[in-house]
Formats: structure tokens, C-alpha cells, sequence
């Protein structure tokens, strides 16, 4: 396990570990069945040139998702979540599949995040972030932001 | 171009309910899910780490609330019942916003409420545009409401 992350251990500036993704046609399948969204812009050709984005992209809510194993990962087991916001900015392309499991050359996504602001509510240590989900042409697709509880040191 | 202009016809859908929709969250269901989003926590794959945890129990990813998560998707209903009261057609799913009140795992069954929260006009780069939020509540078994969420769509 990595070492928890405490209030004291971070500033506002503080980069939030950057987390990698890499969204595949085979990841998109895995996400359709694994969530219950079956939205065929996800995963046909045809369906998706027919609304003008020209082939199947990434479901919106797996960057949202991606944005909270970000956070989550970040602030570890003592960590809490509290919120998480996000906007769909750009689309993006997963990358095909050259064998069973494993992708073509392509994009890589990244996942980022910076502390915005350090406070104090209850008795509660919270920082707050800006976050976003960043691709291979380092063009933010989702962007957002996140608050959450962390463990004091002593 | 011009702000879009909220009707008298719109406007008395705020508040507008959908549901409840029930949620049941099933270890399978987790463990799936967070495989399929690249979610490595023991805690959301591994029962017998998780039973050794805090929790006890194999815990869900904040976000999931059971499979299938498209269950939510009552939401479109409001969407639909707004397009029928003249809403343009076009439309954008313009980003979410959680508030993880409690936590959730296996075993939990969720109760989720789906409330037309606000409507407002803008103009954006699509012209006159309709933002809509929809929040959806959702309490768990013991009554405690675990998690909100905000969606907001566009119509333009």
C-alpha cells in the first residue's frame, strides 16, 4: 500500500498523483455491460457517424469515474470523498485492439489534479481540487473539480 | 441570438418527481464495476480483504449505486416530458456533480428520487439554450441518504 497522504502533507499548488488511463474499444464493451449503459454510441460505428462524432467515443461518466479513482487513489484508505464535479468538454476516441487484450498504438489519458484551497469545517480537514482528464494532444476533455476529508498526522 | 425564454409551460415542471427507483447493490456488481473502470482498491474486489476492513464488507466505488447504473436514467423521462412542453430537441449531457454523503456497499438496497431541480435560459455558442438540473436523492436502507447527485443536460 502507498503512504497515506495527510492534511499536513499538502499545499495549495499540491499536485494531486497523476493517474493513467488507456480507453479501448474492448474497455468501452467491458464499461457498457459492467455499468448498464447500452448506448450504442459507444460502441457501433454507424450509430455514432449517424450523430455526427464519427465513431463510438468514451462514455462521459467513465472519465467521471476515472476522475474519482484519481481522488480516491490519491487520498488513500483514511481519505474521504466528499465531492466530485465534472463537465464534458470534448470528445474522446478510444483505441482499437490489436490482440484479445491489448490495444493499438494511440493515446494515452492522464488524469490530473492540483490543490485549490486548504479549510477547516466541522472537524473536518478538507482540501479542495480542480481535476481534470487530460489527452494525448494535452487537451482537458473533462474538467472538474473535488473535496475531501483527510487524516491529520498526529 | 437571444437567451432562451423559459414558458409558463416549463417552468411548472420544476419539481417534477420521478421514481422511487429501487437499487440493489450486489458484490458482483461492485467488483465488476470497478474492474471495468480501472479501479485496483482491494476493497472493491477482494471480499476477504474487505470483510477484514473497516467497513466489513465489500465496498462500492463513490459513483456506483448498483447495477444498472442506466436505472438513474429516469432521469431522461423528465428530459422527454420537457421536450414535450416545448424544450428544444437538441441535447448535451453538460456534466455532473456528487455530494457522497455516506458510504455504500454490498448488500445495501437504494431508494432514488429523481427531482427537476431548476430550469434556466442562457444563450451559449448553440444559441438560445435551456440548462436543466436534475438532482436525484438516493437513501439507503437504514433511511440515510447516502448520496446526491446533480446532472446537468442542455437543450438547444
Amino acid at each position: 500500500m502507498v503512504k497515506q497522504i495527510c492534511y499536513e502533507d499538502v499545499e495549495i499548488g499540491s499536485e494531486v498523483t497523476p493517474l493513467e488511463k488507456i480507453a479501448t474499444t474492448r474497455m468501452l464493451v467491458q464499461y457498457a455491460g459492467a455499468s448498464g449503459d447500452f448506448n450504442p454510441l459507444h460502441y457501433e460505428d454507424d450509430f455514432a457517424r449517424n450523430l455526427g462524432v464519427g465513431r463510438p467515443i468514451v462514455h462521459g461518466l467513465l472519465k467521471r469515474a476515472w476522475l474519482v479513482n484519481l481522488m480516491t487513489d490519491w487520498i488513500g484508505s483514511k481519505g474521504k470523498l466528499r465531492k466530485l464535479s465534472c463537465r464534458y468538454r470534448g470528445v474522446d476516441y478510444p483505441r482499437k485492439m490489436k490482440t484479445l487484450d491489448e490495444p493499438l498504438d494511440g493515446d494515452t489519458w492522464w488524469c490530473r489534479g492540483r490543490v485549490t484551497r486548504k479549510f477547516v469545517e466541522g472537524e473536518e480537514y478538507l482540501v479542495e481540487c480542480e481535476i481534470w482528464v487530460e489527452n494525448g494532444n494535452k487537451e482537458k476533455t473533462t474538467t472538474g473539480s473535488a473535496v475531501a476529508a483527510l487524516p491529520l498526522k498526529l | 441570438m437571444a437567451a432562451f425564454v423559459v414558458t409558463d409551460r416549463l417552468k411548472q415542471l420544476i419539481g417534477h418527481k420521478e421514481g422511487p427507483i429501487v437499487f440493489k447493490v450486489e458484490e458482483g456488481a461492485i467488483q465488476r464495476y470497478a474492474q471495468a473502470v480501472g479501479d485496483s482498491n482491494p476493497l472493491h474486489s477482494d471480499v476477504e480483504y474487505a470483510a477484514g476492513s473497516e467497513w466489513g464488507r465489500l465496498m462500492a466505488p463513490p459513483g456506483f449505486t448498483g447495477w444498472p447504473v442506466a436505472k438513474g436514467f429516469d432521469m431522461f423521462k423528465v428530459v422527454e416530458k420537457l421536450i414535450q412542453a416545448g424544450a428544444p430537441a437538441g441535447l448535451l449531457d453538460g456534466g455532473v456533480e456528487y455530494d457522497f454523503m455516506a458510504p455504500i456497499g454490498a448488500g445495501d438496497t437504494l431508494v432514488a428520487v429523481v427531482n427537476l431541480a431548476s430550469i434556466e435560459g442562457r444563450e451559449t455558442k448553440m444559441g438560445p439554450t435551456m440548462v436543466t438540473t436534475i438532482e436525484t436523492t438516493y437513501t439507503n436502507q437504514r433511511g440515510i441518504v447516502v448520496l446526491i447527485a446533480r446532472n446537468t443536460f442542455l437543450n438547444f
